[in-house]
């Protein structure tokens, strides 16, 4: 399993197109993916689940990664979020 | 008589009799015990869903824009929803039918974001409502239920995009909603359609109400349900009044922008995309006298390429057909959030890394906008302007980077034609520097939003403020006379592009002061064409 953090920059925060466009982003990959903020944590493949986290600007999302292609995952999982969030 | 308040998002008088839209009150079909069968049922009518969705987003994306079809977008990917979907395969298989699992699975989801704290996540609860109740509607027949046989005024408690965008627009004389705020998608609506609208109405969707007269006031946001004959005589005169200032108006479409005393003025207009060139026109604007060059910045995850600003300016220079365009670079800083641009926050954004600044500190930024602009203006005339100007020294060093791209396009054989530099006023610095910038450029344009906020010290968004907020503050018609007196010193024009331009109250000053040109927002143009036609100066 592996693990990224990410702090959220977006003065929108975790609003419904970037958690649209995450949700795709995590769907790309085979691995299990979870995304959480203050200790909720949800699978990153459903829209509804990201967007309920309500996660604001300066807000620390922890991604989980759990499968044959994780370490690929989470490479281009931390590109995402840096430039889209 | 009955009347009541709402807060309103356009200003004008509508009568017309009431429609109160209601969401569906049907029946849902009950099950037909085949728990398989209905799954069925409830696949195909996703995929249709999703089929009509797609058509939406594409509707909304031209017609309204990519905002709004945005959140189509999302709907499309909440069909998809795993915890949705499991959600509806535990109900019918319980024995609920494909319509019951799709509206009570909805309606769960929909009751979990209302109860969140965050105002914009609770909005998003009319989202899902909306996805499900198409499914819902779909799997019923895909009767809507709702139609106008005659212009009237739309009484409903809130609509959803996709709600929206199937109205018959051409018979809504007036929105009222019960939610809703300046910025919902119905008051976006109520202002490119030009209607009266009140959002936030103090009003029982009561189906009595259904084909009563109604009068919308927009100007007060007041309505009145069946009006007694005086408040229907006087409000008949505001709408009639209303229409015929605007018809009025009309009387000055292609007409000179010239005062009695003869002085002549250049009337342009202010917009944010090529879409709103057709706007500009419309409206009579004589060209456009300020293209803010964000948009194609904004709502995108990189930055777009060379090609793709060529073929932005190109566009906008094609459909101008000869009239002035006054492109304005990049004007973007820490308060505009662009996350690939990698901007370190800031405490003092608007004292901050911004405009021109970024510009000549980033060519990987600058070159591409300039490449792009110096080729557009290979089909038409162009200018360009820079943002956030404090000093000679940054418009030199400009202008040897122009001097730069000029001979790199010539060079590779690249066409590209004559492009007036010019700078936007809009720093104290500039203002009081303004002889000496006169020497190095071919026009002024003055942005007068930044130029009274840094001139008083006074932020604009701060409310608190507005008591010491002084729009037409002396010093800053001082700075104004300064910059036209200078400017014309050393031959060249200058103009107004901020808010100020198009205030009316002011335009025998400009006249006046000497300024060759005020851009404004294309609404604008015709009232301001008249109030120069009719001065004296």
């Amino acid at each position: 399993m592996k693990e990224i953090k990410y702090v959220i920059t977006d003065a929108m925060g975790l609003h419904a197109r970037p958690a649209g466009l995450l949700v795709k982003e995590a769907a790309r990959h085979a691995c299990a993916v979870t995304v959480g903020v203050n200790g909720a944590s949800v699978d990153a493949k459903r829209i509804l689940g990201v967007m309920k986290l309500a996660a604001k600007q300066g807000m620390e999302l922890t991604l989980t990664f759990d499968g044959p292609d994780e370490d690929a995952a989470a490479a281009s999982m931390a590109e995402f979020l840096k430039a889209n969030l | 008589m009955q009347q009541g308040t709402g807060r309103p998002v356009f200003s004008g008088v509508a009568i017309g009799p009431a429609y109160v839209y209601r969401r569906e009150q049907r029946e849902l079909p009950g099950a037909c015990g085949d728990a398989a069968a209905e799954q069925k049922k409830f696949d195909a009518a996703r995929e249709t869903a999703r089929a009509q969705l797609t058509g939406l987003f594409e509707k909304t994306r031209r017609e309204i824009g990519e905002e709004q079809a945005m959140i189509l977008d999302v709907q499309i990917m909440m069909l998809d929803d795993m915890d949705y979907l499991d959600g509806v395969r535990d109900m019918i298989a319980g024995g609920a039918s494909a319509a019951q699992a799709a509206r009570e699975t909805g309606d769960a989801f929909s009751a979990a974001f209302a109860a969140l704290e965050d105002p914009y996540m609770q909005a998003r609860a009319v989202d899902i409502r909306d996805m499900a109740e198409r499914i819902v509607t779909i799997l019923c027949g895909g009767k809507s239920g709702f139609s106008m046989t005659a212009p009237g005024i739309l009484v409903a408690e809130d609509l959803t995009p996709s709600e929206t965008v199937q109205l018959p627009k051409d018979k809504i004389l007036a929105f009222i909603t019960r939610q809703g705020s300046s910025n919902s998608h119905i008051a976006i609506l109520a202002r490119i359609m030009n209607i009266p609208s009140l959002v936030q109405a103090q009003i029982a969707l009561d189906p009595e109400l259904e084909g009563k007269q109604m009068i919308v006031d927009g100007f007060e946001g007041r309505y009145y349900v069946e009006p007694d004959e005086a408040t229907l005589a006087a409000m008949t005169q505001k709408r009639d009044e209303a229409q015929a200032y605007r018809l009025r108006l009309e009387a000055y479409r292609g007409v000179p922008t010239v005062s009695v005393g003869g002085r002549r003025i250049k009337l342009l207009a202010n917009i944010g995309s090529p879409e709103d060139v057709k706007t500009a026109l419309d409206c009579d604007a004589e060209g456009v006298g300020l293209l803010r060059s964000e948009f194609m910045y904004l709502g995108r995850s990189s930055f777009p390429t060379e090609e793709e600003l060529f073929e932005g300016y190109r566009s906008v220079v094609e459909q101008l057909a000869g009239r002035p365009l006054v492109i304005r670079t990049l004007d973007i800083g820490a308060d505009k959030q662009v996350d690939y641009f990698g901007l370190e926050k800031e405490e003092n954004p608007a004292l901050g890394y911004r405009g021109i600044r970024i510009c000549l500190t980033r060519e990987d930024i600058f070159r591409p906008q300039m490449r792009a602009i110096y080729r557009a203006s290979a089909f038409g005339p162009l200018s360009v302007m820079f943002p956030m100007i404090i000093s000679v020294e940054e418009v030199r060093r400009i202008k040897a980077f122009c001097g730069k791209i000029q001979a790199e396009l010539a060079a590779e054989g690249v066409p590209f034609g004559e492009v007036e530099l010019g700078i936007m006023i809009e720093t104290p610095a500039a203002a009081i520097m303004s002889r000496e910038l006169a020497k190095e450029v071919q026009f002024f344009s003055v942005g007068t939003n930044d130029l009274t906020q840094y001139t008083l010290a006074i932020d604009r968004q701060n409310a608190k403020l507005d008591e010491f907020y002084d729009a037409h503050h002396p010093a800053v018609l001082a700075l104004l006379q300064t910059i036209v007196d200078n400017a014309h010193a050393e031959g060249i024009w200058a103009g107004i592009c901020g808010e100020l331009g198009a205030d009316i109250s002011l335009t025998e000053t400009f006249l006046r002061m000497g300024y060759d040109e005020l851009s404004v927002s294309p609404s604008r143009v015709l009232e301001l064409r008249k109030k120069v036609c009719e001065s004296e100066v």
